[in-house]
């Protein structure tokens, strides 16, 4: 018997490509977002009429989540090390308020974005240096800043609403608000996210090291992988998509008041947890960022579209968030 | 010097440690030790807890540095201030815990921290299928069944050994220092262990083992040390030793051998 041919096919048996994505968790929520669809375009019916599966409709659900899987995208590079970041809705906010004044304040759409973005990563540099250089705990620092940002945006907003965006307003709203070839820009910039964090997370040392800090983070610093640049790069990545993400928004909406982002940190780890990415670590995708977004937003809308009483969505999703981790359970027990 | 040291005068010294002192405070963890190691050579090092073991090997490896004494490396005084200096002067270590990522591959383990990239255009990306091949020689030389693509995570014991020790082999080391590798697996996979260490000698590679099995010492090694409360007590050759008297040695009921 030809040892290598042996070892070949056991390989092949348990590495092939159609194994991995079977044993995945973004395959089952991808079958499970497939399903919904098909028994919501069944019942999202009024009078007899199709109202889910719409174009506008789907348009519709495109927008809401993308919005929510920008900051996923980030998330899941913090979770994988076993992190956690609270601070992304306040982050959003405050961004968002950054924006919306300088441009207020007579600056151009450049400007307004670099506030919106440096805001954003100021936050995400405080947040990660706390956390790997100090070595406290990402829940509490990041519970922190969730406080500090939403506070700071009311005292920088003076609780008031921007809706009045300078002399490049017109240009700013068609940044977030626009299309590119009939795909809507925020969602054009989650793809855009996606394969980035896919490629980083699969090909780079940078995405290895994040699994690797996630997985045995003292291994990771006994073998010499950079461990607390890294941390502090995945709480920057975090921010920086809070920062995209309240710059797109905000040109949609085409207003921005300080409650901006609200509760939206627990739909992006919400997002990012069906996914497939493990709070313990060393565990996700930005694949699954992706398809996790979708699902939440698909039993929102799915939900409202059957009429079904919107106080219900938290229920439904909170049902999904502990069905998609009890899931994942039973699978890795069985696979041991 | 000892007879064991002299018998083996053919190979060259590898590294000399003279009167090595450690001292945290007022405890004295290691006092005066001179120790030779041999190109190639398996030795035991045994001892009771608090022997001063473990604050050799850190010595060794670059973790401390000694409070008073000399090392010779290759005939030249070195000082290893950081752990990066061992390495690049052939010194690698398997840490008792293994440091090992459960949820990378065994390559992506044996590569982490030093992983294999190549150039595309401005970008660094992994080389995995070199990483993959290169993983797969270091477990086939050897001889274990480790398949690279495997998750850590579902490995067994010995398995997860020889992950930590390929490693090692990635440098070409000539000196390996084991803290005790057989200590937390089952019977079986001790011989496995056994065996990968033997593999490293038949390569060349020196072992410095730490070890509280006693017939894991007489199977592998070829020359024995033991400390007792920071001194050297014995450094024999493994056949003109038994594990009665080494057993002796470490409790104290021989003085010195």
């Amino acid at each position: 018997m030809n040892d290598t041919s042996l070892s070949k096919a056991i390989d092949s048996q348990t590495h092939s490509f159609g194994q991995e994505i079977i044993r995945s968790q973004p395959f089952w929520v991808t079958i499970a977002a497939i399903v919904l669809c098909f028994v919501l375009s069944l019942t999202g019916t009024t009078n007899g009429e199709q109202v889910f599966f719409t174009p506008e409709n789907f348009s519709n659900i495109a927008l809401n989540f993308s919005f929510i899987g920008i900051i996923a995208i980030g998330m899941t590079a913090v979770i994988i090390t076993a992190g956690i970041d609270l601070s992304v809705g306040s982050v959003m906010g405050l961004a968002g308020i950054a924006t919306g004044l300088t441009l207020s304040s007579g600056y151009g759409v450049e400007a307004g974005i670099a506030a919106g973005i440096l805001t954003a990563l100021a936050c995400g540099l405080v947040n990660g240096i706390l956390i790997s250089y100090i070595g406290l705990s990402p829940f509490v620092v990041t519970l922190g800043m969730l406080s500090i940002c939403r506070s700071l945006a009311l005292v920088v907003s003076n609780n008031k609403m921007f809706y009045e965006f300078g002399p490049d307003e017109d240009l700013f709203l068609s940044i977030g608000g626009g299309t590119h070839l009939g795909v809507a820009n925020s969602l054009v910039v989650m793809l855009v996210l996606t394969i980035f964090l896919g490629f980083m997370l699969n090909f780079t040392a940078w995405g290895r090291h994040l699994y690797a800090i996630g997985s045995n983070e003292s291994a990771a610093t006994m073998t010499g992988v950079p461990v607390k640049a890294v941390k502090l790069s995945a709480y920057l990545f975090c921010s920086l998509t809070a920062g995209i993400s309240a710059v797109m928004i905000v040109g949609w909406m085409g207003s921005v008041t300080n409650a901006l982002g609200m509760t939206y940190e627990l739909r992006v780890i919400a997002s990012a947890v069906i996914g497939g990415a493990d709070l313990m670590g060393g565990v996700g995708t930005a694949y699954g960022a992706l398809i996790g977004s979708i699902l939440v937003e698909l039993i929102r809308n799915g939900l409202l579209m059957a009429g079904v009483d919107p106080y219900w969505q938290g229920t439904f999703v909170g049902l999904f968030i502990i069905f998609a981790v009890a899931l994942e359970k039973i699978r890795s027990r069985r696979s041991g | 010097m000892s007879s064991s040291s002299q018998e083996n005068q053919s190979k060259p010294v590898f590294l000399d440690l003279r009167n090595i002192s450690k001292s945290f405070g007022a405890i004295e963890a290691l006092k005066g030790i001179n120790m030779q190691l041999f190109a190639g050579e398996v030795v035991g090092l045994m001892g009771d807890n608090g022997a001063g073991k473990s604050t050799l090997i850190k010595i060794l490896s670059g973790n401390y540095q000694p409070t008073s004494g000399e090392m010779y490396f290759e005939g030249h005084p070195q000082q290893f201030n950081r752990p990066v200096d061992a390495r690049t002067h052939g010194i690698e270590v398997v840490y008792q815990d293994l440091a090992l990522c459960d949820h990378l591959t065994a390559a992506h383990n044996v590569f982490l921290g030093r992983e294999k990239k190549r150039n595309i255009g401005p970008l660094k990306i992994l080389d995995n299928k070199h990483m993959f091949a290169r993983a797969g020689e270091i477990f086939a030389m050897l001889k274990s069944e480790t398949r690279p693509r495997d998750k850590v995570k579902q490995m067994s014991g010995g398995q997860r050994q020889a992950v930590a020790i390929a490693r090692t082999q990635l440098s070409s080391p000539q000196l390996v220092l084991m803290d005790e590798p057989t200590a937390a697996i089952s019977v079986r996979q001790v011989s496995e262990v056994l065996g990968l260490i033997k593999r490293l000698q038949s390569e060349g590679v020196g072992v410095l083992l730490i070890s509280h099995r006693m017939p894991d010492i007489f199977a592998v090694c070829d020359r024995v040390v033991v400390l007792r409360r920071g001194e050297k007590v014995a450094d024999k050759h493994i056949s003109q030793t038994s594990q009665d008297e080494v057993t002796g040695l470490i409790t104290g009921a021989v003085e010195r051998a």
